[in-house]
């Protein structure tokens, strides 16, 4: 492995780590909340409620049963 | 002392708590092991190397907007929390096996001593993994530290908070002499995962545009709210735990994540 390539993986484990859909979503959430925000509507809701649906898909995936 | 710092000061010293716990595994692994003289070289390297590291980004980030450094900090802290918690949570519920410093202490001495003969004078080897266990371990930190003090304007106080809490391990480490695996280590890093997500939401937040209703006196909700809500997916998951985890999730246990 270069090093690039182990900086790249070190990065990517470092930000992103064990489930990259967290990072996803979290991005989403954020663009949701400037995008509701600008047009004025209330958008402190939304990454409370994006944090805890992303959380539990996360663990949920962990605990059901294989296969 | 206001709620927002003392929010701040617990959360850098916990997370620096849990850090320098898991550096100072690996520092006395090769120092009793092999040698001591390298693995402090090693050491001060590591602190030098963090230090170079926070003095680049310290100034840039300060530099920042506020809600501009609120929202990529807030979405960073958001993430790192959330791993944090995520792994807390698994290990609470028995779905991923416990941080255990013992044992990571014994792996890395066996490993320590098949490394070979050691060096007359300076051992690359204890150097390399002193180095790599302070850097590594402190990077997760000066990040915490930086963004939560640059946000706070109060880098000094998350910086007090940091040495405090390093400064404790390393006085009891240099007292037992043996891995700190009594330290609640998992417990910690649940505080420490919720922590930064309740803050990670907060900055987020505001820095997209939102407001938060109650302004700064929202945290007080937030962050109970969050615990509530991990202690629930703990309770929920132990539930499960009758049942064998998921193939991916073995895979995962094998590598054993800091």
């Amino acid at each position: 492995m270069s090093r690039v390539e182990a900086l790249g993986r070190f990065l990517w484990d470092f930000v992103v780590g064990d489930d990259w859909r967290i990072a996803v979503a979290v991005v989403v959430a954020l663009g949701t909340t400037a995008i509701v925000a600008a047009a004025g509507a209330s958008a402190w809701w939304i990454l409370p409620v994006g944090t805890v649906l992303v959380l539990g898909l996360s663990v949920w995936r962990v605990a059901r049963p294989a296969g | 002392m206001t709620g927002s710092e003392i929010g701040l000061a617990l959360s850098v010293f916990l997370a620096c708590t849990v850090e320098a716990v898991e550096a100072l595994t690996i520092v006395l692994a090769v120092g009793v092991t092999r040698s001591w003289r390298s693995a402090m070289i090693g050491v001060g390297a590591g602190v030098l190397a963090l230090a170079v590291v926070t003095a680049a980004l310290g100034p840039a980030l300060t530099s920042l907007p506020l809600n501009v450094l609120r929202l990529i900090v807030g979405g960073l802290l958001l993430v790192f929390g959330l791993q944090w918690l995520r792994k807390a949570i698994l290990r609470a519920a028995g779905l991923k096996a416990l941080h255990d410093e013992a044992g990571i202490f014994a792996r890395e001495r066996e490993a320590a001593g098949a490394a070979g003969a050691i060096d007359s004078g300076f051992d690359g080897y204890s150097f390399t993994l002193a180095f790599k266990g302070v850097f590594l371990e402190g990077l997760e930190v000066i990040f915490i530290v930086l963004t939560f003090g640059a946000n706070q304007h109060n880098v000094g106080l998350a910086a007090v908070a940091a040495v405090a809490a390093v400064a404790l391990v390393i006085v009891t480490g240099m007292l037992v002499h043996a891995p700190l695996s009594r330290v609640p280590e998992n417990s910690l890093k649940f505080g420490v995962g919720v922590m930064l997500t309740s803050f990670g939401m907060f900055w987020g937040a505001e820095g997209a545009g939102a407001n938060w209703p109650g302004s700064d006196a929202s945290l007080l909700v937030i962050i109970p709210v969050t615990l509530l809500v991990a202690i629930a997916m703990v309770t929920a998951l132990r539930r499960r735990v009758a049942s064998p985890p998921s193939t991916a999730e073995a895979r995962d246990d094998a590598a054993v994540h800091a």
